[in-house]
């Protein structure tokens, strides 16, 4: 009974936590605090937030190499496009559509390709992503290789970073539940899960759809952020920048991928006006990751309370 | 049919470079088991070294070819011992990402030392002529391409089929530990694996520049994907695979542009990847192999 009533404190703990950064970062901002350089800086970060713990789900936990990410970023954000601002429908309805239009190219990508393993996976995925990118150039509906342009601006606050803590909290409790547990042991062994009873096919198809349908709503919520969306935006480049917060964080762990993409965004910053040499920083890391910290700089440990008493020999 | 005809040409030298990539990255998957993702930019730093030794050093086409592929052999066997010796006993992921990681540095590393910009291959180094066979146009840097891309398949054959570093190689791919057990240096023999590879990617390179005569520095990558896709199309671990299937890339993709839709000459490659891997993952000429636990 004490034990119960005790989490229950502790939910409650996170929850005011949760608000009170939220109310912090909105007041910075309605009273004019936080300059345009930030608030673009605080968006990416929302996004790639969403777009790293997204992917992690895949590549961390399913063990699923997949380097099609920005395609269904892509398909979240014209699709939503295509709502709000062609069809002058409400935000959430393009948040929805966009969502739903990801999933379902995950499913379509994921079925065929997730029979395939390890290096081929990467491969076919890398393929479809690529395929997205050149069929929205051919669409001249979206306007083709120019892409759309002044894209009405919905994305506030509010919505990035409920949006980026209704990713973390749906991706943590599925790795929590008994479908996280299947997930996790087609990651450590396929054939031995297989052989357990576990349908690795659903479960992995499972895995990329949720995971492509949080990268539509990163993909939303950069659209009617940033006005104009480009087929070029989300090249593989785009898809690779996704997988150096994954590697970074380590490959299976939600609190590494989370932090992994918050210190990314702020390097993109630092390192603006150095693009190229931004990009020779992120190959050097994945390559000296690789080699001396495959399994990434947290490895698939998670940051939690339970960390913290450890350091601070909190009462047990 | 005279239309078709000159597309075919048009795709045969196109053909020839492609398989002299996709030659590098089924010899590398052969031996280790790894997709090479920098092996375009190897192209591309080819190019690069035959473009300086052309217009620093005067030196003419042939010189500048060699010059690459000695530079890229050695820039080759470097990368293996710095990035994927350590990997060896590592997951297939790991080693992948690494591919990745060493593919955007070669890229950007030269987007830093050289700048963004393209570069013209100088028309001096190989002034272009055009000959008429029975209506057919035949210029001559196609037939330049074609043929010396021939002569170094020829000369690789040679090596893997006649010699005994090419047995060596041959052994290490079929059963690493079996060749160990034997006496071959594996170490030794994958290196040599590289600098072949990497030689035949950097004489493409410079085919590329004075086929299309611009050079930039992520001109690598899609005739990167593409000879893999070249590679995989033919069974990917077998050389004779990578030059077939080469050639069947190089001449889809210039009847895709000459009666479709040019925009989609990238797409098409993609597409092939996919259909290949689901129908027919081993490729035309691979063999299936059942799943070892």
């Amino acid at each position: 009974m004490q034990e119960k009533s005790k989490s229950w404190l502790q939910f409650l703990l996170e929850v005011i936590v949760l608000v009170l950064l939220f109310t912090l970062v909105q007041y910075a901002l309605s009273a004019g605090l936080v300059n345009q350089s930030y608030q673009i800086t605080l968006t990416s970060m929302c996004i790639n937030v969403i777009l790293a713990v997204s992917l992690n789900l895949i590549n961390g936990f399913t063990g699923q190499l997949s380097l099609g990410h920005a395609g269904f970023m892509a398909i979240g954000a014209y699709v939503s496009v295509i709502i709000t601002n062609f069809m002058d429908l409400p935000f959430i309805a393009g948040i929805l559509g966009g969502c739903l239009a990801a999933g379902i190219a995950g499913f379509v990508v994921g079925v065929p390709t997730l029979r395939l393993k390890g290096d081929y996976l990467a491969i076919a995925t890398l393929a479809f992503g690529e395929i997205i990118r050149v069929v929205l150039q051919n669409i001249d509906y979206v306007n083709g290789p120019a892409g759309i342009m002044g894209i009405t601006k919905l994305t506030t606050w509010p919505w990035l970073y409920w949006a980026a803590i209704f990713t973390i909290l749906i991706i943590v409790n599925l790795m929590n539940s008994s479908y996280g547990r299947a997930i996790v042991s087609i990651r450590e062994d396929e054939v031995a899960s297989e052989l357990m009873g576990i349908n690795t096919t659903r479960y992995k198809v499972l895995a990329f759809v949720i995971g492509a349908m949080f990268a539509g709503l990163a993909g939303v919520l950069y659209a009617h952020y940033f006005y104009i969306i480009r087929p070029e935006t989300f090249n593989f480049l785009k898809s690779f920048d996704m997988l150096v917060m994954v590697v970074l964080g380590g490959l299976g762990s939600t609190t590494g991928a989370i932090i992994a993409a918050v210190f990314i965004t702020f390097l993109t910053l630092a390192l603006q006006k150095y693009a190229a040499m931004r990009m020779v920083i992120y190959a050097l890391t994945l390559i000296i990751v690789m080699i001396y910290r495959p399994q990434g700089l947290m490895g698939n440990k998670e940051l939690s309370r339970k960390t913290f008493s450890g350091i601070w020999g909190g009462r047990k | 049919m005279l239309e078709f005809l000159q597309q075919m040409i048009n795709g045969l030298s196109l053909g020839a470079i492609y398989a002299l990539i996709a030659l590098g990255y089924t010899m590398v998957y052969g031996i280790i088991k790894l997709i090479n993702f920098a092996h375009g930019d190897i192209m591309m730093v080819g190019a690069y070294v035959g473009f300086f030794s052309i217009t620093l050093l005067g030196t003419d086409i042939v010189v500048a070819m060699l010059a690459a592929m000695i530079f890229c052999a050695i820039l080759g066997v470097i990368m293996e011992k710095v990035a994927y010796r350590p990997l060896r006993n590592s997951t297939r992921i790991a080693a992948l990402i690494t591919a990745i990681g060493l593919s955007l540095f070669l890229e950007y590393i030269t987007v830093v030392i050289l700048g963004p910009t393209q570069k013209v291959f100088p028309a001096s180094a190989f002034p272009v002529k055009a000959y008429n066979i029975a209506g057919l146009s035949i210029l001559n840097k196609q037939v330049f391409v074609f043929v010396s891309a021939v002569l170094l398949m020829v000369i690789l054959q040679y090596i893997i089929k006649r010699t005994k570093t090419g047995k060596a190689m041959r052994a290490v791919s079929l059963d690493r530990e079996a060749a160990v057990l034997m006496g071959i240096s594996v170490d030794r023999t994958i290196s040599i694996t590289f600098a072949i590879g990497s030689a035949l990617a950097a004489a493409a390179g410079v085919m590329i520049g004075v086929y299309y005569q611009t050079i930039n520095p992520l001109m690598g990558i899609i005739p990167g994907l593409k000879a893999f896709v070249a590679a995989v199309l033919g069974g990917i671990g077998l050389v004779p695979g990578a030059m077939v299937g080469g050639f069947v890339m190089g001449l889809l993709e210039t009847l895709v542009m000459g009666y479709g839709n040019s925009l989609y000459r990238d797409a098409v490659a993609f597409g092939v990847l996919i259909i290949i891997l689901l129908i027919r993952p081993t490729g035309l000429f691979g063999k299936n192999t059942g799943e070892k636990v």
